[in-house]
């Protein structure tokens, strides 16, 4: 597998306009005859397919829910950075680029990052155009509100709704298109295989979740703007029909897969309550801002919270992290909660717990103030819970959130087999091994409207990929191997239902893949989910049939390939014998606990190459050539 | 707890549907109401049974995936709350819920408790929009935006598009799904553009997919999981008119051939 990054020369800061320079551009004549397939309809792909709609290519979207407007992105509360410097408090590209890298523990590409923070501002602008209803200040101007990781004010936001009001400003503009006939749009159509031909991506298999009907598509190029793989976990934030199953169909056609073990661990969660429990849901991370977390300084303290008096709490943040405090980020805020909790100071029926205290925000703010932050954070808390957050703290525990990892790309974003781009949390992308919070809105729509497009352009204009439709046997061919697999789940017939292995490989990953990993439990991981991948294919059983609406088996193809991408994250983190950000080696740490990253041996991405059912992938290195930024002990003391 | 559930069932659009009981013993007070139907759904698969198919996805309330009658009332009717943010504790030992899928003559049935809400989709396409290309948007700042009307526009821009109002309409009227949008949009400077063309279009195309008319039952409004007033009714209603008198003219008052 060769991994050429295809960076632009030059000095960091004028690579994305140099290159902006110099790439080929396709005539509108000849735009009108490119067809271009997106997956997925969140942030990225809405807006991808917006903007080469109005550029006058011909685009083809797919997305599994019964209208584009629900992708997951809709779900993101906090905001999206970018670097306006609205606060005058000294932010600029340079340090939303560096707090980005340093964030993600020095496991980025300087020149993709350089260019995310380049963009973010157009972004802000774009959304306002479009009628984003973003928090204003009296005198008219937009405001601002911090978030963990970053010593400036540079995060936007609408309420706790900026994904939603964001994917909505997205979706506008895509029923714009499909109204101007330049989008076909096909919701409640899931893709179950990538089509190569030629050694290019040529095209999908699809399924139609109302009737099983069974389709292929032929385009110019592929875009996956599918998600993230959180939900391998099974227990998580993500949504229940996030799955990877797009990235994964396209990793085994040849696209090699970055850094699965790099998952995000969110602190700010409510603890699960029972076995029932099919999701978590997530507390902002812009609730650090003015809640304040702790728990009880002595060891299975059980009394009500209000009943522990101030000298007997530990602000366990404050006092570990003076400088960013409540605000470090996600992965040091999850890892010290986790530590609270394992060293029998938890709160709550589980222990699983720590407090997040409002107490102190009310009263030096006033509880209107509160309420017009966080007020529908704190209604969701409550109807949940069934507890009132204005009078009594919140319990969080950190949970599954985000993948950092995903399928690779180069810095036009194209994988490693020509004409399939990846966008969004579909890639590997910005983050390195932790993403700092409003930084995955930012990063999707930088993809959408701002990058693809133009990076697309050229490769089209430069590899002129010949008309090609689905008599190509390749079309064939996929789309009798997405037939076959159907027909093999729903012969099983066996007495487990998928949701059966589901929280199985759920439990294995989260026990020895979450927030701590050893070398021996990953190894012991691999061997399990081996075993619970072949029980799967015994002992499952599918209700209904091929045809007609049947969640089952949609839910039965994903764990099936949740199945196989949960070895890989363990492999991933067993062969990364160093501790950073997210990924935490517990034999690599420093005296004090934290991340100790081995730079002489692991600044690269980890790319894997899918070699056959029957051979182990194949581990293969981009290194990160860090030229700018000097990688240090990440610290927020 | 122990409970009886009614449950719609519908093979497909072309079926005619009835109720089936189902009984369900061990519900926890702290499982939402998917969850409920989670457990059931994993009893029906253990008996070889065909689980009953629900919308459902984000299951925190944000998504619109979600949304059945619960005891004729959609989302079951408690103030500002989703089907999946809907908690069992709610519910005594020993009730019984019947569990329905929207009734509405724009949303047929595909399947048990899921409908087909595409035409909320056509109607955003006929004009929830504003029309700006990528990259062309001027300077976030240099189009100031009063803070109150910013809010109001976001209190409508809150809509999840989960058709409850549809639902609970007697006219099944998609007026407060339609009024949202077009409200959030013309209570923004950068909305103003289009604002008239939008609420003709918009309206237009509601009434095209069959939606009802509003008669002030104020039900939508009751049932609305994000609490959005009829007050944007009303202003939709008033940029209607104000559309349709003035189209065909052009704004220096010259009438224009129609």
């Amino acid at each position: 597998m060769k991994l050429d990054a295809k960076i632009p020369g030059g000095p960091l800061q004028q690579k994305w306009s140099d290159y902006l320079n110099d790439i080929k551009l396709v005539s509108p004549a000849n735009k009108r005859k490119f067809e271009i397939i997106v997956v997925g309809t969140g942030l990225a792909g809405a807006s991808v397919a917006a903007t080469l709609a109005e550029l006058g290519y011909r685009v083809l979207a797919f997305c599994y829910q019964d209208s584009s407007r629900r992708a997951h992105s809709i779900s993101a509360q906090g905001g999206i950075n970018a670097a306006k410097n609205y606060p005058n408090d000294g932010d600029s590209v340079w340090r939303l680029f560096y707090d980005t890298i340093k964030g993600g523990d020095f496991r980025s590409r300087e020149a993709n990052v350089y260019r995310l923070a380049e963009v973010s501002n157009s972004i802000i602008d774009q959304c306002v155009a479009q009628g984003v209803p973003f928090a204003r200040e009296y005198g008219g101007g937009l405001a601002n509100r911090s978030f963990g990781g970053a010593l400036v004010s540079r995060t936007f936001y609408a309420r706790g709704q900026t994904g939603q009001q964001l994917l909505l400003g997205a979706y506008a503009a895509l029923m714009r298109q499909v109204a101007a006939g330049q989008v076909e749009l096909h919701p409640r159509c899931e893709m179950l295989d990538l089509v190569v031909a030629d050694g290019r991506a040529r095209g999908i298999v699809t399924r139609r979740l109302e009737t099983g009907q069974i389709e292929t598509w032929s385009a110019h190029a592929v875009l996956l703007a599918s998600g993230g793989y959180g939900n391998a976990f099974y227990l998580s934030t993500n949504a229940k029909g996030c799955n990877a199953t797009a990235a994964w169909r396209a990793y085994k056609r040849g696209a090699g897969f970055a850094n699965p073990c790099f998952t995000q661990i969110h602190p700010t969660c409510i603890p699960r309550s029972g076995d029932y429990q099919s999701k978590l849901t997530l507390m902002s991370e812009s609730l650090r801002n003015d809640g304040r977390v702790w728990v009880p300084a002595r060891k299975g303290d059980r009394r009500d919270p209000g009943d522990i008096p101030e000298a007997e709490r530990d602000y366990y943040l404050e006092r570990m992290y003076p400088t960013f405090g409540n605000l470090v980020p996600r992965d040091v805020a999850s890892r010290a909660a986790k530590r609270m909790c394992d060293d029998g100071h938890g709160v709550g029926p589980s222990g699983q717990g720590v407090y997040l205290d409002f107490a102190a925000a009310i009263e030096r703010l006033g509880e209107q103030a509160v309420r017009e932050r966080y007020g529908n954070l704190f209604e969701m808390y409550e109807r949940i819970t069934g507890e009132d957050p204005y009078r009594v703290p919140m319990r969080i525990y950190p949970a599954v959130h985000y993948t950092m990892g995903g399928l690779w790309v180069d810095y036009n974003l194209m994988s490693t087999i020509p004409g399939l781009f990846v966008l969004g949390e579909a890639n590997f992308s910005d983050h390195g091994a932790n993403r700092l919070g409003a930084s995955a809105l930012m990063q999707g729509l930088a993809d959408g409207y701002f990058i693809a497009p133009f990076t697309l352009g050229h490769y089209l204009a430069g590899e002129k990929p010949p008309a090609l439709d689905t008599s190509h046997p390749a079309f064939a061919d996929a789309r009798r191997q997405v037939e076959e697999r159907i027909g093999r789940l729903l012969g099983i017939g066996g007495p487990h239902s998928v949701d059966h292995f589901h929280r199985r490989l759920g439990a294995i990953l989260w026990d020895k893949c979450g927030m701590g990993r050893r070398g021996e439990g990953l190894e012991q991981a691999i061997g399990e989910i081996r075993g619970l991948r072949e029980e799967f294919w015994k002992q499952v059983r599918v209700p209904g049939g091929a045809e007609g609406l049947n969640p089952e088996l949609e839910k039965a193809g994903r764990v099936a390939d949740f199945l196989e991408l949960g070895e890989l994250m363990c492999r991933d983190a067993l062969e990364r014998r160093e501790s950073c950000g997210g990924h935490f080696r517990e034999e690599y740490q420093t005296e004090e606990g934290e991340a100790l990253r081995d730079d002489a041996n692991f600044t690269h991405a980890a790319v894997w190459e899918y070699r056959g059912d029957d051979q182990e992938p194949a581990r293969h290195a981009e290194p990160l050539n860090l030229e700018v930024v000097k990688p240090s002990q990440r610290s927020y003391k | 707890m122990k409970l009886t559930l009614h449950i719609w069932r519908q093979r497909d659009r072309g079926d005619r549907g009835r109720f089936v009981t189902y009984r369900l013993d061990d519900v926890s007070p702290h499982m939402s109401f998917l969850e409920m139907l989670d457990v059931l759904n994993e009893q029906l698969v253990g008996r070889g049974e065909e689980p009953v198919a629900f919308d459902h996805d984000c299951r925190e309330g944000i998504c619109g995936a979600c949304g059945v009658v619960i005891n004729g009332l959609p989302h079951g009717g408690f103030p500002g709350t989703t089907t999946c943010q809907l908690h069992m504790r709610h519910f005594q030992d020993g009730d019984e819920i019947t569990v329905e899928p929207w009734r509405s003559k724009a949303f047929p049935v595909i399947k048990d408790l899921v409908v087909d809400r595409s035409a909320l989709d056509r109607i955003a396409q006929a004009g929830g929009f504003i029309s700006v290309r990528t990259g062309s948007a001027p300077e976030a700042n240099s189009v100031p935006g009063p803070k109150e009307a910013a809010d109001l526009a976001m209190d409508a821009a809150e809509c999840i598009g989960c058709g409850a109002c549809v639902a609970a309409c007697p006219n099944g009227a998609a007026m407060l799904f339609t009024a949202a949008k077009i409200s959030h949009l013309g209570l923004l400077p950068q909305g103003q553009p289009e604002r008239e063309r939008r609420a003709r279009n918009m309206v237009s195309a509601m009434q095209r997919e069959g939606f009802g008319a509003c008669t002030n039952y104020r039900e939508c409004e009751a049932a609305c999981p994000k609490r959005i007033s009829i007050n944007f009714i009303a202003r939709m209603n008033r940029d209607f008119l104000k559309a349709s008198l003035l189209h065909g003219r052009e704004r220096g008052g010259k009438r224009q051939a129609r």
